[in-house]
């Protein structure tokens, strides 16, 4: 909860004259006037408009009488003489100066006393610029400050209406999803049962409608699983089920998986082995679904006779620029696994828009490849839910690198590094 | 606006208002300059480095009644014009009695002096008053430059309009006397419709507008001074000043 700025009520400034020793301190006014005396042999002697004696030594009976704005004059007290003049502001009057008692002609005195009220009015006039400057100043903070506050409370009703948004948008799409997988199934299952001829023989034509028709129920399925899996994953509901294991089982697994249609498309898939075997803690079906996805990806944008390479190795944690490195490499322990393909390569600027859902480089109606543009985006959410990161690298002189980073088992361990979500 | 029943003597705040570069200190200046040494004070500027008013100028203008028994305390502000200072306009304008909004007259600048219009108005607003109920007197500056509407076209469009609009060369002196006394008109005969001045202070109107006059040296009586306006109105606006801050 922040607190407002009482802003400063600025209607009266400048309305009313300040009093003399707000714009001049007593200090500097005795300063002023022991310098005075120094100079011109006169004791010289400063009160405010009430009779408040601020510098000097003027008799109180003379000090506490009026004056009158106008050039100096004389006045007597006891037998001894004094020149007298009006401290004045704007017309008002703020104070007076005494000089005296006088042993010499009192013209000469009076012709001393207007310069010292011409020195003071300008030093009154610097302290009353320099009092409105400053109470502008903190006037002015305090009203930025107001408003600043006001545009805040703005952005932050903004921001919560937007995920408010944002969460209806998944359960809506949960939702939706859910309702078309059911139909769907029945659609699946019915072709299927007609392609087993459940339904009695068909003919040639027949069988390859149905199987159309199958194919195609399965593909909806699979959009609707990516849908499913993305909600889920965007509203951090997708269940995990972390084991500890090595990372090449899960490579080996979306190798064989992409091989028959690699085969087909006469791209050579393989795994380059590193010094170690890095394990981590991870869920199984999910890493696979990451790494299948990336392969499958890497070997439909590789043309024939190209190459898809899948690497990992263990970082060591000294990477970075962490301070206190000493105590923090022992967590930072990583598995980097890299899955390079020659194909068309990914144009630097559209390297981190890719992970978007529904974003495609190529967005034409007729482009070659298939596909809702929501593989990669299920991909970085499940790395990202591993507690991974992944990023997208130009494979030179041609093609793509997906460098994908997950912690190790060993910091999967460590109380700060748990596993996420 | 304050009262000081005992000295008689009332002080007004008045406000000049416009967007950059449109003459509200050249207006000031020009007022210091045709002031007598009797009326004006010291002209208090808070300035930028390059001359551009940072918080406010202030002129304080004293007028005596003839008999000087009662005087008028006039406390003219100016704000400064540029859009980044707006919440600095905002504080200058709190417990303004009248505001004159001083235009360029350039036909480049009519979209500069609407939105400072604009602005003066939800600065108003947020203040807690209202611009219907304030004293307002517009001033078209810089009367001498190529590319301006004409008077012909501004008298018909002010005679279409409430307010009194005042031609003026603020840099040679022109048309300022009379934008101020044409706002100290508006201003008073509102203030006094309002608190009763004349009758609580036994303050004569008219003369004190006559005496504020003659120290700026106007060389003409208040109804001539006045005539100088186009368009526009001096009663009194009813039902005050609203939020206005006022002892």
């Amino acid at each position: 909860m922040t607190t407002s700025a009482e802003v400063l009520d600025t209607s009266r400034l400048g309305m009313e004259t300040p009093k003399l020793e707000e714009l001049i301190s007593p200090t500097l006014l005795k300063e002023f006037a022991t310098s005075a005396t120094r100079l011109f042999g006169v004791t010289v002697t400063i009160a405010t408009d009430t009779g408040q004696l601020l510098a000097g030594s003027a008799p109180a009976a003379l000090v506490k009488a009026p004056v009158k704005i106008g050039p100096p004059g004389e006045e007597q007290h006891n037998g001894e003489r004094y020149v007298t003049g009006a401290v004045e502001l704007e017309g008002k009057v703020l104070g007076k100066i005494l000089l005296g008692p006088l042993d010499v002609p009192a013209q000469r005195v009076k012709s001393i006393a207007d310069h010292l009220l011409v020195s003071l009015g300008l030093m009154l006039h610097a302290g009353l610029r320099a009092l409105y400057a400053s109470t502008m100043h903190l006037a002015s903070i305090a009203e930025s400050y107001k408003d600043l506050e006001a545009k805040n409370r703005d952005l932050e009703e903004a921001n919560a209406r937007l995920k408010e948004l944002d969460h209806l948008k998944s359960a809506f799409l949960a939702t939706v999803s859910h309702e078309l997988r059911t139909p769907l199934t029945s659609i699946i299952g019915y072709s299927e049962m007609l392609a087993e001829g459940f339904g009695g023989p068909l003919s040639k034509d027949q069988l390859e409608f149905v199987q159309t028709i199958r194919q195609k129920g399965d593909q909806l399925l699979a959009l609707i699983m990516s849908l499913l899996d993305l909600t889920k994953l965007e509203s951090g509901t997708m269940t995990m089920r972390p084991i500890v294991m090595p990372i090449e089982t899960v490579l080996g697994d979306a190798m064989s998986t992409a091989m028959p249609k690699a085969a087909k498309k006469g791209v050579t898939i393989k795994i380059a082995r590193g010094t170690n075997s890095p394990t981590l803690k991870a869920d199984p079906d999910r890493l696979r679904q990451v790494f299948v996805n990336l392969v499958d990806n890497a070997v439909k944008f590789t043309p024939s006779s190209g190459e898809v390479v899948l690497s990992a190795r263990e970082l060591d944690g000294a990477t970075g620029d962490d301070s206190a490195l000493v105590l923090l490499m022992p967590f930072n322990r990583e598995i980097e696994v890299r899955v390079s393909d020659s194909g068309v390569g990914i144009p630097a600027h559209e390297r981190t828009r890719i992970f978007d859902p529904f974003y495609q480089i190529d967005q034409s109606s007729t482009r070659e490849q298939g596909g809702a543009g929501l593989g990669l985006s299920i991909v970085k959410r499940i790395v990202e839910a591993h507690g991974g990161r992944i990023r997208v690298e130009s494979n030179e002189p041609k093609g793509t690198t997906f460098v994908v980073t997950l912690p190790t088992s060993e910091r999967s361990r460590t109380p700060s590094g748990a596993f996420q979500r | 606006m304050q009262i000081d029943f005992a000295a008689r003597e009332v002080t007004v705040k008045l406000v000049y208002y416009g967007p950059a570069l449109s003459g509200k200190t050249t207006n000031l200046m020009a007022l210091h300059a045709a002031a007598g040494p009797e009326a004006r004070g010291r002209l208090v500027t808070l300035e930028t480095r390059d001359d551009r008013t940072l918080f406010f100028d202030l002129l304080p203008l004293t007028f005596r009644s003839p008999e000087g028994d009662c005087s008028l305390r006039i406390k003219l502000f100016t704000v400064p014009g540029q859009p980044i200072h707006v919440s600095t306009r905002k504080l200058v304008l709190q417990g303004a009695d009248g505001v004159a909004l001083i235009a360029d007259s350039r036909l480049s600048e009519t979209e500069n002096n609407a939105t400072s219009f604009f602005d003066l108005r939800e600065n108003l607003k947020q203040n807690g008053a209202d611009i219907s109920k304030l004293p307002l007197v517009i001033q078209f500056n810089k009367r001498d430059l190529p590319d301006i509407r004409t008077d012909k076209e501004l008298a018909d469009i002010a005679a279409r309009g409430k307010e009194p609009v005042f031609p003026a060369i603020a840099r040679n002196g022109e048309g300022v006397v009379e934008t101020l006394l044409g706002l100290l008109q508006l201003t008073w005969n509102t203030l006094d419709k309002s608190y009763d001045l004349s009758k609580r202070l036994g303050m004569n109107g008219p003369a004190l507008l006559a005496s504020a006059a003659s120290q700026l040296n106007a060389g003409q009586p208040v109804d001539s001074l006045l005539a100088k306006s186009m368009g526009g109105s001096y009663s009194a606006i009813t039902a005050g000043i609203a939020g206005a801050g006022r002892t």
